[in-house]
Order: structure tokens, then C-alpha cells, then sequence
């Protein structure tokens, strides 16, 4: 047993957490937000080119995978990562980014589908089938006022089943089980990336800012919640690279319920820390002037994404 | 990056268990809780039983006498011996897992071996005599004094928490030699025999009504300088080499008995019914159920995670201070979740008819000590943000 990144994994993150920074710098998005243009083809194209999405191709794992995703978590990296990562050796172009694969989550009376602008088309899973949708199949209706603005949503006012909307069906049965746990996965590992880097700016501003004469971090109350931070974020480390141990058989944990655990911590982490995130910055973290509340906001739509934390908490304790 | 146990470990497991499950059935009843006396001699037999299978001092070094293992062979130890039922380290907890690894790394030769055979083979029971009633937390403003006469320091204050102290034979205690020097360098590790005159023992009865705990009060006890471990005035620092000892596996039986608590509960929620409907057709208490679930899988990766950081270093990281924050705000929350489900059964602390309320009930109780015990979570918050997080020091 080895539970611990090898120096090539350390390597890889180090590598996209440099990537991210300088070409998702966190300074640029209050304009990119206010043009909608958080995301566009030529940077898509960039990630692809640095091999985001042709991981596995490249002979590489969930392990790998995770450790790539926590990064662009961190970077708050904006767009349909996962699911063009799961479209990516099933649909043309999506390993090479010239197709952008978005994901159709299906909830009644509210479905919304993120970065509509932007994507070629969408995964629908439904029942024990992956379904490919043409995005000019679905009536959209954009949503003004986004949460998140680094995921801007449309609604869907038209049907969403396969059949009205003439999917194409790419992967069934365990085929179609892996990608949804894989897709559960790599979004913890989104999460896992936010919580952390909420953490560390939190941190990092609790040391600066003086109040009462001194840093605020000094003070118990204040240093303790950057201590839980902490705590939150490495408890979904080993969830995370845990259940991407289980997806690529290097355990000896059931794959689903170790993605559900990862799903359900990372998730509760990066709520916790990009809420936790903006009560240390206090009075300035409730302004769009500073990143904490982009963290709690990433954070809200990733939870949403591949089952929430109680969806996921009922698989678990239908495994108990 | 692998959670899969290697040939050499697997081989490991399987020799262990094939020999826990010749020798179990051979071992008596465990004894009753407070039967100090009885409890010594079952936990000194199972002790002994070790060393000839050659499992004793599973993580001490191989020329004291211990196995030598690895973090995770030591970890695969308690997986095997927590699966079998097999007892626990019990009394001899400060011994193997305490005063012996100070004394492998600190004491004289001389020392090695009047002690180190002993605490191995379980003849040698062994206290700690560290937190005074105002040395907690705080626990280098301890005040028992030594006072240097000829060839002894003779001993005077008061100790507290001190498990086993009526059934054990040694003592590792922190003394004041200089009350004039700065707090953490005035402090002497000594080895004082329980059977000193002035040695005066007052059990401490804990909120589980268990009589583990005890005061020590010394008047004028006299132990030979021969018996200080490393130099007069630098007992801190050696109490420090202790902690240097942790290889990530301090909660492993704990975590294996709250996963198989966690699977308890749900089977409980199964059974208790309420209105007509069992407990577990709640869908919000199934889903905090199937949280803490979560949790404790995460934790139990944490553990892995911890051992593995120590195999790589030497040393497990800030890990281990996160473990211990999570754990034990995780066995508050499902000790709480335990007596919602029980109602009023939850007021009787044996079980009640099938209901296997004292484990449920005890369970809760216990819980509760992990936030305190071995730093208090409130510690342990302060030294990740100021040591690891590098937040200021001030208060």
C-alpha cells in the first residue's frame, strides 16, 4: 500500500496549477463576467492541448485525472470539464477540444444546462444508457441572472428525453456505470480543488489584514475557522484520490460507494470553505471585488452537478 | 499512488490470521471492567502470547526485541487482531506504545535493559505521570517538584489522568528539577517504581463510571538520579521524542469499531419503529446516517493516507492532527444520531430486551472524550493554524 501522489502525479498538478494561473488568471474574470466570456474556443483549445482531455488516451488514470481536475477546481477554471473528459474517446473532436460536450441533467420543471453558447452538444444519462444530444436539438431560454457567473445556464423549455430530442446512444450498461462514477468522481475532484484554494486565500488574508492592531488570523476565532478549512479540505483529499484508486482498481473498495463518499465530502468541503472563505474576508467578501465568494459559488454548482450531497448520502446509506 | 496491499503485507496478514485463529479460543473471558487485578493478568497473558508468536513491539526495532513492521504491517496488526476480536493493547498501552519507545531511543543501556524486556513480554506494567490538575493543556507548567538529595530527587506534588496507576509497576513522570528556568527547560523525565513510599493513589471516576483513571499524589517520594532518562532539565524534549513515534496508526482499532458502529445504526434504525414506520424509513435520518457513512469511509482513507505519508517520511504530517479533529467531531454527531434513535431507550446503559442499547448508549459516552483526550480539539486547532497554516501566535 502506497496512498500517496507518486513524484510524476505531484508533477502533473504542479504543471496545471502553473497552467491555470496563467492562462485562467483569477484577476481577469470580473471583465470576462461582465462580457460573458468566461470561456472561449482558443482557451478550450489550450486545455486540450495541454492534454486535459486526452488523459486516458495518453495511458493515464483516474488517479491522474483527479489530480488534473483538483488543479483546475482551484483555479476556478470555468466550463463543461467533466463531461467533454467523458465524452472524450466516444465523441469526434472532444479529446482534441474542436468538440465541446456539455451534460444535460435532467430535473423537472427546472432543467438547466450550463455554457450552452459555448458546447456542440451534450451527454443525457438516463436509466442504463449514456445518450449524445446535438445542442441544436434542445430549446433553450438563457437565464439572465446566473449564480455562478463562471457558469452561465439556459433552460431547457422544450422535451428532454432521448427519443424527442434524437440522441444518439454512446455507452450502455457498465459501460454507462463507469462514465456516470467517473463523472461523479472528477467533479469531487473539482471540489476537492475549490475547497483547498478557498482555504488558502482565506488564509492568506487572515495573516494581512490588521484590525485591533494586529493580523486578524491572530485571533482564535478567526484562526480556528482557517483550522477547519484545512481540516475539511484534506479529509476530501483522501475521499477524492481514494475513490480514484477504487475506478482504476487499485483498491479494494467498491468503486460506487467510494465515489458517493468522495461526492458527498469534497462536496460539503468546498460549500463549507467557500462559506467559511467569506466570512474571514468579512465585509469585503460579500463585495464581487474579491475571489472568496466565486469559491462558495463554484461551489453550489458543482454540488449540483452529478448527484447533490443528499443524493449521494442516501446511496450511502443504502450500502450500509 | 496505491490502496492495494503489496504480496510481502498479504503474506503478513494471512500468517496473523491463521495464528489468531489457533490461539483465540484458547483465551479465557475477558474480565470485568473495573476487576483491576483481573484485567492485569489477561492483558499481561495475551501480552505474553504475543512475544512467543513473535508479534510483540510490532513497530519497535528489531534489535530491542520488537518486529521491526512496517506503518502499514503495523496497520494490517490491528486490522487482523480488531477483526479476530483479539484483546487489545489495554494496560499495556503506556508501556509499548509510550514510555518503551522513549526508553529505545533515550535511555542508557543499563535502562534498555532492566525495562525493555519486561514491557515486551507484558511482565512490566507501566503509568504515565505527565497533566497535573493545572498542567492540561498547558502541559509544560507543571509544578511537581524533584529536589536533588544525594543520589535521589525526591518528589513532591500531584498528578492526574494517570490510567492503571493502581496496578502498575512503573511510572513515566515529568518533574520540575528547576523552577527557576523558562517552563519548557526546568522539566526531568524519570522512571519512578509504583511501589516508592509516598506514592498515595486516588482513583478518578470518569463519566462512564469507569474507575480507569486516577490522582497520584506524591509526598517526599525518593527515585535514584540513576533512573532519569536522558539529562537533568531536558525531559521536555524527551517527552517530545514520544510523539515522533506516531506512524498514523493510533486510531486504527477506534476507526474499525465506529465503521462497524456506523453499520450497527442502521441496522438499530431498521429495527426501531415509531408511529407505525421504523426509524430508518425517515429519509432524513437515513441520509445523515448515509453522511457520516461518507465520513468515516473518507477518515478511514485519511488513516491510510497518514500511514503511507509516514512509510515515505518517517514522520506522519499535519494529517494526523486533521484525523483527530474530523474523528472526533465525526463520534459526536453519530453518538447524538445513536440516541435520537433509541428515545427513551437511551436512558439505560445496559441493553434492553434485543435492543443492544449499552453499546449504543456507552458509544455515545465515549465519544465524547475524543475531543478532549491527547490534546483537545481546541489545541489541536490552534497548532494546524499556527503551525502549519504559519497564522500568528497572538491570541
Amino acid at each position: 500500500m502506497d496512498f500517496w501522489l507518486t513524484d510524476d502525479q505531484q508533477a502533473l498538478g504542479d504543471m496545471v496549477s502553473a497552467f491555470a494561473a496563467d492562462r485562467f488568471a483569477l484577476d481577469g474574470l470580473p471583465d470576462a463576467e461582465d462580457t460573458g466570456t468566461v470561456m472561449d474556443r482558443d482557451r478550450w483549445t489550450s486545455l486540450a492541448e495541454l492534454g486535459v482531455f486526452s488523459l486516458a488516451a495518453d495511458g493515464m488514470g483516474m488517479r491522474e485525472a483527479a489530480v488534473v481536475f483538483e488543479q483546475l477546481g482551484a483555479g476556478l477554471v470555468p466550463g463543461p470539464l467533466v463531461s467533454t473528459w467523458l465524452a472524450a474517446g466516444l465523441v469526434d473532436g472532444a479529446a482534441d477540444g474542436s468538440t465541446i460536450v456539455g451534460m444535460l441533467e435532467v430535473q423537472p420543471g427546472a432543467t438547466l444546462v450550463e455554457h450552452a453558447d459555448l458546447i456542440d452538444a451534450c451527454l443525457l444519462m438516463s436509466g442504463d444508457t449514456v445518450w449524445l444530444v446535438p445542442v441544436g436539438a434542445l430549446e433553450l431560454e438563457r437565464i439572465e441572472r446566473p449564480l455562478d457567473p463562471g457558469a452561465p445556464v439556459w433552460q431547457v423549455t422544450g422535451p428532454v428525453t432521448p427519443e424527442a430530442l434524437g440522441a444518439t446512444a454512446i455507452a450502455t450498461g457498465d459501460d454507462a456505470e463507469t462514465l456516470y462514477l467517473t463523472g461523479v468522481v472528477l467533479t469531487a475532484a473539482l471540489q476537492l480543488g475549490v475547497a483547498v484554494a478557498a482555504g488558502q486565500l482565506a488564509t492568506a488574508y487572515a495573516k494581512e489584514r490588521e484590525q485591533f492592531g494586529r493580523p486578524i488570523g491572530g485571533f482564535q476565532a478567526v484562526k480556528h475557522l482557517c483550522a477547519d478549512m484545512l481540516v475539511k479540505a484534506e479529509v476530501a483529499r483522501a475521499a477524492v484520490y481514494a475513490a480514484a484508486c477504487a475506478l482504476d482498481g487499485a483498491s479494494d473498495d467498491d468503486p460506487a460507494v467510494a465515489a458517493s463518499a468522495a461526492k458527498v465530502v469534497a462536496g460539503e468541503a468546498a460549500l463549507a470553505n467557500g462559506r467559511y472563505g467569506i466570512q474571514v474576508h468579512g465585509g469585503m467578501g460579500f463585495t464581487w471585488e474579491v475571489h472568496a465568494q466565486r469559491y462558495w459559488k463554484r461551489a453550489v454548482s458543482l454540488d449540483v452537478s452529478f448527484g447533490s450531497i443528499s443524493t449521494h448520502c442516501e446511496i450511502m446509506a443504502d450500502a450500509l | 499512488m496505491d490502496l492495494r496491499y503489496n504480496e510481502q503485507e498479504e503474506a503478513f496478514r494471512m500468517e496473523l490470521r491463521a495464528w489468531l485463529a489457533d490461539v483465540l479460543p484458547e483465551l479465557g473471558p475477558k474480565p470485568q471492567r473495573d476487576d483491576w487485578v483481573a484485567r492485569r493478568a489477561y492483558d499481561a497473558n495475551w501480552q505474553r502470547m504475543l512475544f512467543d508468536a513473535g508479534y510483540a513491539g510490532i513497530n519497535w526495532p528489531v534489535e530491542y526485541g520488537g518486529r521491526g513492521a512496517t506503518p502499514t504491517e503495523h496497520l494490517v496488526f490491528l486490522e487482523e487482531t480488531e477483526r479476530a476480536r483479539a484483546p487489545y493493547v489495554g494496560m499495556n498501552f503506556v508501556g509499548l506504545l509510550h514510555a518503551g519507545p522513549t526508553l529505545v531511543v533515550e535511555a542508557t543501556e543499563a535502562q534498555k535493559q532492566d525495562h525493555l524486556p519486561g514491557i515486551l513480554r507484558g511482565d512490566e506494567i507501566w503509568c504515565q505521570g505527565f497533566s497535573e490538575p493545572n498542567a492540561g493543556s498547558d502541559l509544560a507548567s507543571l509544578r511537581t517538584k524533584a529536589v536533588r538529595d544525594g543520589d535521589d530527587y525526591v518528589l513532591s506534588g500531584q498528578k492526574i489522568w494517570t490510567s492503571f496507576a493502581h496496578v502498575a509497576d512503573y511510572c513515566e513522570i515529568l518533574v520540575r528539577t528547576d523552577p527557576d528556568a523558562a517552563k519548557h527547560k526546568g522539566i526531568t523525565w524519570l522512571i519512578m517504581p509504583m511501589d516508592t513510599p509516598g506514592i498515595d493513589i486516588r482513583p478518578l471516576r470518569t463519566m462512564e463510571g469507569s474507575t480507569e483513571f486516577a490522582e497520584m499524589f506524591l509526598d517526599e517520594v525518593r527515585v535514584p538520579v540513576a533512573n532519569r532518562v536522558g539529562a537533568e532539565n531536558d525531559g521536555w524534549r524527551v517527552a517530545m521524542v514520544t510523539l515522533s513515534f506516531e506512524r498514523g496508526t493510533a486510531f486504527v482499532s477506534e476507526m474499525l469499531q465506529t465503521l462497524e458502529l456506523c453499520h450497527d445504526l442502521a441496522d438499530l434504525a431498521k429495527k426501531v419503529t415509531s408511529h407505525g414506520a421504523t426509524a430508518w424509513d425517515d429519509r432524513g435520518l437515513r441520509r445523515e446516517l448515509g453522511h457520516l457513512a461518507a465520513e468515516l469511509d473518507a477518515l478511514w482513507a485519511l488513516t491510510k493516507r497518514n500511514i503511507s505519508e509516514a512509510t515515505r517520511k518517517g514522520l506522519v504530517g499535519v494529517g494526523g492532527n486533521v484525523f483527530k479533529l474530523a474523528y472526533s467531531d465525526l463520534r459526536h454527531r453519530l453518538g447524538e444520531l445513536a440516541l435520537q434513535l433509541l428515545e427513551r431507550a437511551s436512558l439505560s446503559l445496559d441493553d434492553i430486551g434485543d435492543l443492544p442499547t449499552g453499546a449504543h448508549v456507552q458509544g455515545r459516552i465515549h465519544g465524547i472524550s475524543i475531543s478532549i483526550a491527547a490534546g483537545t480539539s481546541q489545541v489541536q486547532k490552534n497548532i494546524v493554524a499556527e503551525r502549519v497554516l504559519g497564522l500568528p501566535k497572538d491570541r
